[in-house]
């Protein structure tokens, strides 16, 4: 009648460990970066509901269609879609060990994420030069701070990036620097996904209004 | 999570090895091919509302509008899949339970923010002109 299970002696427990992990040092650092993303996610969402709804509020200022420069937003685009797949073979030749293809691939990166960002600040520079700064309007105000949130991202990135190459350049392709460059995989890849929301919302439905 | 199973030691000459352990069941890795046609995809997917929006092909704003969006939303995706590795049993399925869990907030968060934004301009503003269209 009894479904108590009774232990034999010297029979080791185990309560938790039904599903078999294979869990090792930094076994809970992915999963833990990959909440911090979810939780940025969210401080994104947070202004990208603020330009939803601000951003038609123009204040008689200069609008979308006054401002922007597509070519300018497609090659900013280009060099961050470009600097994912550097970041993948970057990815790609650390699994196979290779510590000099790892090295060059993430400097690429690097340098398509500085373009990026030359690219962000010379419009920045630009709407600025325009007197579009973001006191004129509550649209500039919140396209200010969703585009230059983003942008911060990517300086950021940036500053892992190189001294991640630094570590790996002095320590090599050890395992904690393995797990650094898969989380700095994810920022890189994530920040890619938000400006795919940024360049969709802001810049082409900005055009089209 | 168990943590007996966090002894093991580190494979203190792996380096060269390929999944040196420290992949454990985390994210899944791509091969090239998969990073190549993740890349391929999305270029595509950002070329073609680039041009829609360049060359002014829909005249329509409003369909002009979610076709963009169905297009970022497309990209989105396909940067998850290829480039992020997501998957159902990544971390035991953790990884997808929070991005489930993000984009619930997400949709909330932004789906009422406009509406009752919305609704707040349009009967708290008399006299006001607010174009709906403008309110997405």
């Amino acid at each position: 009648m009894s479904n108590t299970v009774q232990a034999e002696p010297g029979e080791k427990l185990e309560f938790y460990d039904v599903v078999s992990h294979e869990h090792t040092v930094h076994g809970s650092t992915q999963i833990g970066f990959w909440l911090y993303l979810m939780s940025d996610c969210l401080i994104f969402a947070t202004l990208f509901a603020i330009y939803g709804v601000l951003g038609a509020n123009f204040a008689a200022g200069p609008a979308p269609a006054d401002l922007f420069n597509l070519p300018l937003v497609a090659a900013s685009t280009a060099a961050l879609l470009l600097s994912s797949i550097t970041y993948g073979f970057a990815m790609l030749d650390m699994n196979e060990g290779k510590q000099g293809g790892t090295l060059a691939w993430l400097g690429i990166t690097g340098v398509l994420g500085a373009l990026f960002l030359g690219f962000t600040l010379y419009e920045f520079a630009h709407l600025i030069h325009l007197g579009a700064v973001p006191q004129r309007s509550a649209f500039l105000s919140a396209f200010f701070v969703l585009v230059g949130t983003h942008a911060l991202h990517v300086l950021f990135g940036i500053i892992w990036l190189v001294t991640l190459l630094a570590q790996i350049w002095l320590k090599g392709l050890i395992p904690a620097n393995q797990i650094r460059v898969q989380c700095l995989s994810m920022f890189w890849h994530f920040l890619d996904v938000i400006w795919i929301g940024v360049f969709t919302v802001v810049y082409l439905m900005g055009m089209l209004r | 999570m168990s943590t007996a199973t966090h002894n093991q030691p580190l494979p203190a000459d792996a380096p060269a090895h390929p999944h040196p352990g420290i992949s454990g069941d985390g994210h899944g890795h791509g091969t090239r091919r998969s990073y190549l046609i993740g890349f391929a995809l999305s270029v595509v997917l950002t070329a073609i509302p680039f041009w829609l929006v360049m060359a002014d092909v829909i005249a329509d704003t409003t369909i002009a509008t979610l076709t963009i969006m169905a297009f970022g939303v497309a990209q989105i995706l396909v940067h998850m899949i290829y480039f992020l590795h997501m998957n159902t049993r990544s971390e035991g399925g953790w990884t997808m339970m929070a991005a489930i869990f993000t984009i619930i907030v997400i949709v909330i968060a932004l789906s009422g923010s406009l509406w009752v934004m919305y609704h707040l301009n349009t009967n708290m503003m008399p006299g006001h002109v607010m174009d709906p269209a403008l309110m997405m």
